[in-house]
């Protein structure tokens, strides 16, 4: 079966990862740019990073014969320093230009601060100016609620089409308000502290395939790309058929990404003969 | 041996994604009932000890000693 990962951290993993995803059906990842573990203290090296995701990141996974997209962003917890951030925001529209850069992301609230807030605004804003599309990072844990409803809030009053907008790290509790208001939603599937295989497929069960995308994250944390694979397992052992999995691990990352025409995977739909 | 705060500075976040497993498998199961309403679901008795264990684990003052009880209670009597 063919996948996309739609949310990838490609810089944090080995190329024996993109090795055993290419041999588990991995086709195509996303890569958002986010925090590196520490607080980067100069624009140049967001710059670089930019260029490592939208340059160099492409050449190692082309190697195992997967396409690499990217995003670039100043990511919710480095946003709390807002001088950084509106420097780093300022050399952004260059990388829109790039043949993989599919959009702003991730940008969004780790604490909900005023600071995360002013600039979670202000890139929601480039992204608008730029024809751009989005990607949010939702808090992790106790603070989730919050800044959901807070990320909501915000987007309300932005003029952005909700379906070019993918609020990620979704769970139970957050859920029904971000598609109810037309937002496509992301399940990251981590071991421990975001959403588990059996429950996204839950999630899935309840609320349809419609505007829904899972993903590993996998980052430098305790993560692993292959929460993908062990979520599409469970979708088929609950009886849910190829052409769906498909559906929800291949066309749907196609329907949104490809919203943008770089990202020109298509959807695929399986031919009885 | 861990200081008391250690304990949960190492494993609340193991119980947190335990807890909520639980409270998706038991969600899980009530739909699936409901699908079939009427029918009561073979095996059923594994229900009740998962029920039993969640009320062994909600007694907050008790002896150190729940992962035995709980071992015996999914245990086939001698």
């Amino acid at each position: 079966m063919q996948i996309i990962q739609p949310h990838y951290h490609g810089i944090a993993r080995t190329a024996q990862d993109y090795e055993r995803m290419a041999m588990s059906g991995v086709v195509a990842v996303a890569e958002p740019a986010f925090w590196a573990g520490f607080d980067r203290a100069y624009p140049e090296t967001f710059v670089d990073y930019f260029r490592q995701i939208s340059e160099f990141e492409p050449t190692r996974a082309a190697q195992y014969g997967i396409r690499h997209f990217c995003w670039v962003a100043v990511n919710p917890k480095e946003a709390e320093n807002p001088a950084l951030s509106q420097e780093v925001m300022r050399h952004m529209p260059a990388f829109f230009q790039k043949p993989t850069v599919l959009g702003v992301g991730e940008i969004g609230f780790h604490k909900t601060t005023p600071n995360e807030e002013a600039i979670f605004e202000a890139q929601l804003e480039l992204a608008i100016r730029h024809d751009q599309l989005v990607l949010i990072h939702t808090p992790h844990l106790q603070d989730k609620v919050r800044g959901t409803r807070r990320t909501l809030e915000i987007l309300r009053h932005h003029r952005i089409a909700p379906e070019r907008v993918w609020i990620d790290h979704i769970e139970e509790h957050t859920i029904r308000d971000a598609l109810a208001a037309g937002y496509w939603v992301g399940f990251t599937l981590y071991p421990i502290t975001k959403c588990s295989p059996k429950r996204a497929v839950d999630m899935l069960e309840l609320y349809g395939r419609e505007r829904i995308l899972v993903n590993s994250s996998a980052d430098w944390g305790p993560s692993d790309p292959f929460t993908l694979q062990e979520c599409i397992l469970e979708y088929r052992r609950r009886g849910h058929t190829l052409q769906e999995a498909i559906e929800v691990f291949h066309n749907n990352p196609c329907r949104f990404l490809g919203q943008n025409p770089k990202f020109d995977i298509q959807p695929i739909q399986i031919i009885k003969e | 041996m861990l200081t008391a705060e250690k304990v949960l500075d190492h494993y609340f976040l193991d119980a947190r994604c335990m807890l909520i497993e639980i409270a998706a498998l038991l969600d899980r199961f009530d739909r699936a009932a409901e699908a079939r309403s009427g029918e009561i679901p073979a095996g059923i008795d594994r229900l009740d000890r998962i029920y039993q264990a969640l009320t062994l684990l909600a007694e907050r003052e008790t002896t150190p000693n729940r992962s035995e009880r709980l071992l015996n209670l999914f245990s086939d009597s001698a």
